[in-house]
């Protein structure tokens, strides 16, 4: 089996011009006598190659919605950032928009200009599926990120985060400090109710409080805005006399509910946020209201597709796996932050 | 193309009538000196942004692709601009358009009509958008010729119930058109032309057709300009203000039945704040809001300029708080030179 990816390298090098040129330069790039700079590799402790040494030029596409909440602002600042940082990658960046048919225009212009590689977080995945498959098509390597396209074809790589895995993680640190309180009360702020990002939060929240007795006592849902989680941590807060632990899933709509919440004067009862801002991070460090811990969605992912777009046309693997292709599927992992751990997570906090 | 100058004097339909003939005449040699002089301004307008976007962005801005990519874009909002000119210039005004898109494009690919699509024609998809589109057309025509509701309420009315009856119909999922069909011919281009920018031309041209050359566009103008005089010349206001509607809403359909195409996807966001974008084309063209006068050809140049505009700060990586602003600015720029071409043929008459 371990000949084949090299025989199938052979095959299409013998087969298509194109293909062995990019084939070419990928091996090269990527032998040992290609001296690393040292400031590439200083800026990423723990890479085991010479991947971030200066390769041939990247021209990357990227489009995202509208920067309009908190975390949306962060994928598209940290995605700048990350393809600032490489001497080799250049950035075409559409504007933000929430309108499908300027973000479709957006990736035909990509196309028009023969970008290498799209980076695309489509404002609806169903809808951008099509222009996608088109830029496939016309040898562009697409990253999709964090919203999935109907057509798996669509995209050479999708970067994801873990929404069920959010539910699990923050039901999970609940369950854990409740400690066997088999009568607890639990409480859910969720985001937008009908999107399927927050029925697997709910999901995987509900699960992991099932696997140590508890269950959700109290459930409302708000919109991801400051106003709305603050109405609908009002009314929470008003239908329920005593809480022991609840769950926001989301750090822009949590500055609301923790006002409500000092509105009310509770504090009988922990917090645990969602998504990672950097408001919500320095109040677990400071440690003086009711919010312990939050759960992250990366708001890196975009960042990561960038590096991601960057080894696909310069034909390099992830070099800390032993696959010599970059794999077709990366899900982010969703660690629960805490006390204990914050200023692990601190510089990748977003501000909201 | 060019257009005659569809203003009429305020008051006198039957006079105008009889004037028909020499007026005809006059059209033809006033063609280029009073269209072409409007019509102008925006053409130069055009040129300076295509200009820039030569300057800045060079061969990528010139290519046939990029061209086609901006008629893509400006196809959409092109159609709905095309309906809201005869809104605009029967002196009323239509919110709903964007929101009617959104619930055409959903209704035509719930499952039901998507079996239904597959067990006959895809083109059953296409009658049910333009029917969702043409019904609520016609509520809000009703609802504001005998309803008397003021047409910006009525039609404020419509774009917040039409957007959530949407979001009920589709559950706020989003729907993927699966009868191959329908993509086939909407993603596909007759004479390397995409089929959305033909059905623009299309719609351009009927649009063109109905305003200048017919009594109905005739009677347009009339309404828009004064209702009082229109109605003692004997045209049916009422039924002819709710025509106006249901034909926006018909634009609105086609649209819907675009947006489908063009994104394989029915969305209860599709088509969100196209309303504005429809109003500030058909403004800048050169249509009067205050009725009694209007411009096809204005409004595709109008449109043209706003997807030109995106194309070159695309190319160019500018942000979208700049292009807003850089919207922002056209449009005030646009109104204030109507205001003073008004006001001298206001002077002249």
């Amino acid at each position: 089996m371990s000949a084949g990816p090299l025989r199938r390298r052979w095959l299409a090098a013998a087969g298509a011009t194109a293909a062995l040129a990019l084939v070419v330069t990928g091996c090269t790039s990527n032998t040992p006598d290609e001296t690393p700079s040292d400031t590439a590799a200083a800026a990423q402790p723990g890479a085991t190659s010479d991947n971030d040494a200066p390769g041939d030029k990247v021209v990357i596409g990227f489009s995202a919605p509208a920067a309009d909440h908190g975390w949306m602002g962060a994928i598209t600042k940290s995605a700048v950032a990350e393809a600032g940082k490489f001497s080799d990658v250049e950035l075409k960046q559409a504007e933000g928009t929430n309108d499908v048919n300027v973000q479709i225009s957006q990736i035909e212009q990509f196309i028009n200009d023969k970008v290498d590689a799209i980076v695309l977080l489509p404002f609806d995945g169903a809808a951008l599926t099509e222009v996608a498959s088109k830029a496939m098509k016309a040898g562009i390597v697409v990253v999709n990120v964090d919203r999935e396209f109907s057509d798996p074809n669509a995209a050479r790589t999708t970067v994801l985060g873990d929404n069920y895995g959010m539910g699990v993680s923050a039901g999970q640190y609940i369950c854990d400090q409740l400690g066997g309180k088999s009568d607890a009360k639990v409480a859910e702020i969720a985001g937008i109710d009908s999107l399927p990002l927050t029925q697997d939060r709910s999901k995987g929240f509900a699960d992991a409080l099932g696997q140590c007795g508890l269950k959700v006592s109290n459930r409302v849902a708000a919109d991801f805005t400051v106003q709305g989680g603050n109405a609908a941590a009002a009314s929470l807060l008003q239908a329920a006399p005593k809480l022991d632990a609840i769950w926001n899933h989301d750090d822009d709509q949590g500055v609301g509910v923790l006002a409500a919440i000092k509105d009310a004067g509770r504090d009988e009862f922990f917090m645990v946020g969602g998504a990672g801002s950097k408001n919500v991070m320095d109040a677990i460090k400071a440690d003086n209201t009711v919010l312990k811990a939050t759960v992250i969605y990366p708001s890196t992912q975009a960042a990561d597709g960038i590096r991601l777009a960057r080894l696909l046309v310069q034909g390099k693997a992830m070099s800390d796996l032993v696959e010599v292709e970059v794999p077709r599927k990366v899900q982010l992992y969703a660690p629960v932050v805490t006390k204990a751990n914050v200023d692990q997570y601190l510089p990748t906090a977003f501000e909201s | 193309m060019s257009e005659q100058d569809v203003t009429i004097p305020a008051a006198d339909e039957s006079a105008r009538v009889e004037k028909e003939a020499p007026a005809a005449r006059e059209r033809r040699s006033g063609l280029l000196h009073g269209a072409a002089g409007r019509n102008l301004g925006l053409v130069i307008a055009l040129a300076v942004l295509c200009l820039v976007g030569v300057i800045t962005a060079g061969d990528r801005f010139v290519g046939t692709a990029n061209i086609l990519t901006i008629l893509r874009l400006a196809a959409v909002t092109g159609v709905l601009s095309i309906g809201m000119t005869f809104v605009i210039t029967g002196a009323g005004i239509d919110l709903s358009v964007g929101s009617v898109l959104g619930l055409s494009s959903v209704w035509a690919s719930t499952v039901a009509t998507q079996t239904m699509a597959q067990d006959t024609h895809w083109i059953v998809m296409v009658g049910c958008a333009l029917l969702v589109g043409l019904g609520a057309g016609i509520v809000n025509g009703v609802l504001i010729a005998y309803g008397k509701v003021v047409a910006f309420i009525a039609t404020l009315a419509m774009m917040v119930s039409a957007r959530g009856l949407a979001e009920i119909i589709a559950n706020r999922q989003t729907q993927v058109v699966e009868v191959q069909g329908f993509l086939d011919f909407f993603s596909g281009s007759f004479l390397g032309v995409p089929a959305l920018v033909w059905i623009f031309a299309v719609v351009s041209v009927i649009g063109w057709v109905l305003l200048n050359r017919t009594t109905f566009g005739r009677r347009t103008v009339a309404v828009g300009g004064n209702p009082e005089a229109a109605r003692l010349a004997g045209i049916n206001v009422k039924r002819h203000t709710m025509y106006l509607y249901a034909l926006a809403g018909l634009a609105a359909g086609i649209g819907g039945v675009m947006m489908l195409g063009r994104t394989t996807a029915g969305s209860s966001t599709n088509g969100q704040f196209y309303e504005l974008d429809a109003i500030a084309a058909v403004v800048v063209g050169g249509t009067l809001l205050a009725g009694g006068r209007g411009t096809i050809v204005g409004t595709v140049l109008g449109v043209l300029i706003f997807s030109t505009l995106t194309n070159v700060f695309t190319q160019n990586n500018l942000s979208i708080s700049a292009q807003a602003v850089a919207k922002g600015v056209i449009i005030v720029v646009a109104v204030l030179l109507q205001q003073r071409i008004a006001e001298r043929s206001r002077a002249g008459t």
